[in-house]
């Protein structure tokens, strides 16, 4: 049994063979079952059908995937090993000027984006989505990565900054750019209110409280109908304008709209397009606020803390301070990302705000590489996409998903991108 | 009492119990300014639970711990939180198991110690985010001052590495020019000479007995390397299960009887 989990130790041909040879066979265990044996419904009754031929190809495709894969990982094993020697430092200095210049490609290719796709209302959409997931990945390194505090329960500010949004404009007529920063704070009050009582919590204990917390927000928003609506949730909220200018097809007598201003013909997938543009400058003034805050004595501070709390004590930082403020800046981004959320949808309920957000945001999180704001973005992308490609695969979507997830650890523990830049360098010491 | 004129802290009727084991009972004594004092003992006799009730993290039983600082005068230490022992008294520690930052780079460990000076001069961040000029002079100065003791400790090479893939030698020259970073009145060190050679404990001899003597950090020392104790100390403390058995210059302390029965034991038992 150990032999499927050992993965870095055999190299001869009659290894891998063996080794292959046991993937297919567990293949055939698992295939007799799953794929061997199928039900057919024959006028009324279920009727068992076998598919040996189907299982033959299934096994014969385990064996050649796990040669394959055992050879990459393999050749990759080999790779790490070589990079751990002294000579490796100055290749990998090479290798930061290359992450960068990947930053600024996809910089590049999302500017561009729905101007190649604007007629294609589906990639601008999923785009739109994925840069949605890169912000809240981005406001949640804050607490997790650089702080180092397990949040469970991020959804909630999220959820905060939606609902508060989605009340201020529809019971107050406020605009998207007034409700913006007052949601914001709203969201960082509520990350002080679940700082403060979890403030000696560590670890476990914390990613528990904090899980709780997301619920408690979203229980509230079920129940408490006259607020929220309940489950039904907030309707017709106002979509953002450009300043002031609505996407709505020309009415007389109505207000001006984007497509008279400009003297273009009206097309839905302005909005669209407009609403992309709006959360990329929204994450890419996260991304910057997050790298500038890192490189500043609050930056620091998070990450000492991450690193060693009672040092932090001994070196005259207030953690309790140091603590709350990852928590509601971390809160604040996601309640702006929450505005945006209310505001693209048009509707919000409390069904948006569930713990499987908390969990695919703390994943991106995670697998971009705990503090790496390049692999947020990565990690935003596969796992947005992945479910996006797998939905022809239909049910074997989240088999799918998950497998990407688990090679994904076994290859990057550390996540897609774990190297960590620092803050500051020492100063040239003259000679 | 009164502030003996020369002291930097004094000790008074100290008692911790962890419900019924008493670490440190009834103790008393006295550590001059500008001077190296060193509190020695068998293992378990207490002394790092004295450096947890003198910064802060704990609480003593009863007893109470002076400091006396030369700004803010007479500071009861007892009733201050750590953080607030570091920031406000500038009393600072080492641990006995070394505590970096061991992701972070030396450099990094050494500028996260100034964080209030830093912290303060940011003015919630936003002169820092906006690069204020008021803020880069604060920047520098920390940059400088960091640079300051890592020339000092002879770690400048590393300035720029990963703390924690240092060798524990290093590291523990590390912790203590990271200390030295808060600007210390008094600098509680914790096993210091632990894994360090012969070249780099005669070092750490001589940097002690310069910051006592020069720089008026007064040192508090936890020590088991008797050739450190002996050479840089001006006045010894032993302890010995919570309580002081002996107490004065290192000559005296060598020839105390009871001193010689806690290290050596009694003669029956030596039989």
């Amino acid at each position: 049994m150990t032999a499927v989990v050992h993965l870095g130790h055999s190299t001869t041909l009659p290894e891998r063979l063996k080794d292959a040879a046991w993937i297919a066979f567990v293949a055939l265990i698992l295939g007799i079952p799953m794929i061997g044996l199928t039900t057919v419904d024959a006028g009324g009754k279920l009727v068992v059908q076998t598919r040996w031929a189907l299982l033959g190809y299934f096994i014969a495709a385990s064996f050649c995937g796990r040669l394959v894969l055992r050879y990459v990982l393999d050749a990759l094993q080999r790779r790490r090993q070589a990079q751990r020697t002294p000579a490796a430092t100055a290749e990998r200095r090479g290798r930061f000027s290359v992450l960068t210049l990947l930053g600024w490609l996809l910089l590049g290719v999302a500017i561009a984006l729905p101007i190649a796709f604007s007629d294609n209302r589906y990639v601008v959409d999923t785009a739109t989505t994925v840069l949605i997931y890169v912000m809240l990945g981005w406001g949640l390194n804050v607490v997790v990565g650089l702080a180092g505090l397990l949040d469970l329960g991020y959804v909630a500010f999220y959820a905060v900054g939606a609902y508060t949004y989605a009340l201020l404009s529809t019971q107050f007529g406020w605009s998207f750019w007034q409700a913006l920063p007052v949601a914001g704070g709203m969201a960082a009050l509520f990350g002080v209110i679940l700082g403060w009582p979890t403030l000696r919590l560590r670890g476990d204990y914390l990613a528990i409280v904090t899980l709780g917390f997301g619920e408690i927000i979203r229980i509230i928003l079920v129940n408490w109908t006259e607020l929220s609506g309940g489950p039904n949730g907030i309707a017709s909220i106002p979509r953002p304008t450009f300043f002031g200018l609505p996407f709505k097809p020309p009415v007389d007598e109505g207000p001006m709209t984007f497509a008279q201003y400009f003297g273009i013909e009206f097309v839905p997938a302005h909005r669209l397009i407009f609403l992309y543009y709006l959360i990329l400058v929204l994450a890419l003034l996260t991304n910057l606020f997050v790298s500038r805050l890192r490189k500043l004595p609050i930056g620091r501070a998070w990450e000492a803390v991450r690193e060693d709390e009672i040092a932090c004590k001994a070196l005259g930082m207030n953690v309790t301070n140091v603590k709350l403020s990852a928590f509601a800046i971390g809160a604040m981004l996601g309640g702006f990302a929450g505005v945006f959320f209310a505001a693209r949808q048009g509707f919000i309920s409390p069904e948006s705000f569930v713990f499987t957000e908390s969990a695919i945001i703390l994943a991106i999180v995670v697998l971009g590489g705990m503090g790496s704001q390049l692999g947020v973005v990565l990690a935003s992308l596969v796992l947005v996409l992945l479910p996006e490609i797998g939905r022809d695969f239909a049910e074997y979507r989240m088999l799918l998903f998950g497998l990407a997830m688990i090679l994904i650890m076994i290859w990057k523990p550390g996540g897609l991108l774990a190297h960590r830049e620092p803050t500051l360098r020492a100063p040239e010491r003259s000679p | 009492m009164t502030a003996k004129t020369g002291n930097i802290l004094q000790i008074d009727a100290l008692t911790m119990r962890f419900g019924g084991l008493t670490a440190i009972d009834d103790l008393s004594f006295t550590a001059p300014a500008k001077a190296v004092t060193s509190i020695i003992g068998p293992n378990g006799a207490g002394k790092t639970t004295l450096f947890n009730c003198i910064t802060g993290f704990y609480k003593p039983t009863t007893g109470a711990v002076r400091l006396f600082h030369p700004v803010r005068g007479e500071t009861p230490l007892e009733t201050l939180p750590s953080y607030r022992v570091a920031r406000d008294a500038q009393v600072v520690r080492t641990f006995q198991n070394i505590r970096l930052f061991p992701k972070m780079t030396v450099l990094e460990n050494l500028i996260v110690a100034q964080h209030n000076p830093l912290q303060n001069a940011s003015v919630f961040s936003l002169a820092g985010l906006f690069k204020l000029a008021g803020y880069r002079r604060a920047e520098t100065l920390a940059l400088e001052k960091a640079m300051h003791w890592l020339t000092r400790l002879g770690l400048t090479e590393f300035a720029d590495t990963a703390a924690g893939a240092l060798p524990y030698g290093t590291q523990r020259r590390i912790e203590i020019a990271r200390a030295l970073c808060v600007d210390p009145v008094l600098l509680c060190l914790d096993e210091p000479a632990a894994g360090l050679n012969p070249r780099e404990s005669a070092a750490l001899n001589d940097l002690l007995i310069h910051l006592a003597r020069d720089e008026d950090i007064a040192v508090l020392l936890i020590e088991h390397d008797m050739s450190v104790v002996m050479k840089v100390s001006d006045h010894i403390v032993v302890l010995n299960y919570g309580r002081k058995i002996a107490e004065g210059t290192p000559t005296e302390v060598q020839n105390d009887p009871q001193v010689i029965k806690a290290y050596l034991g009694e003669e029956e038992a030596a039989a």
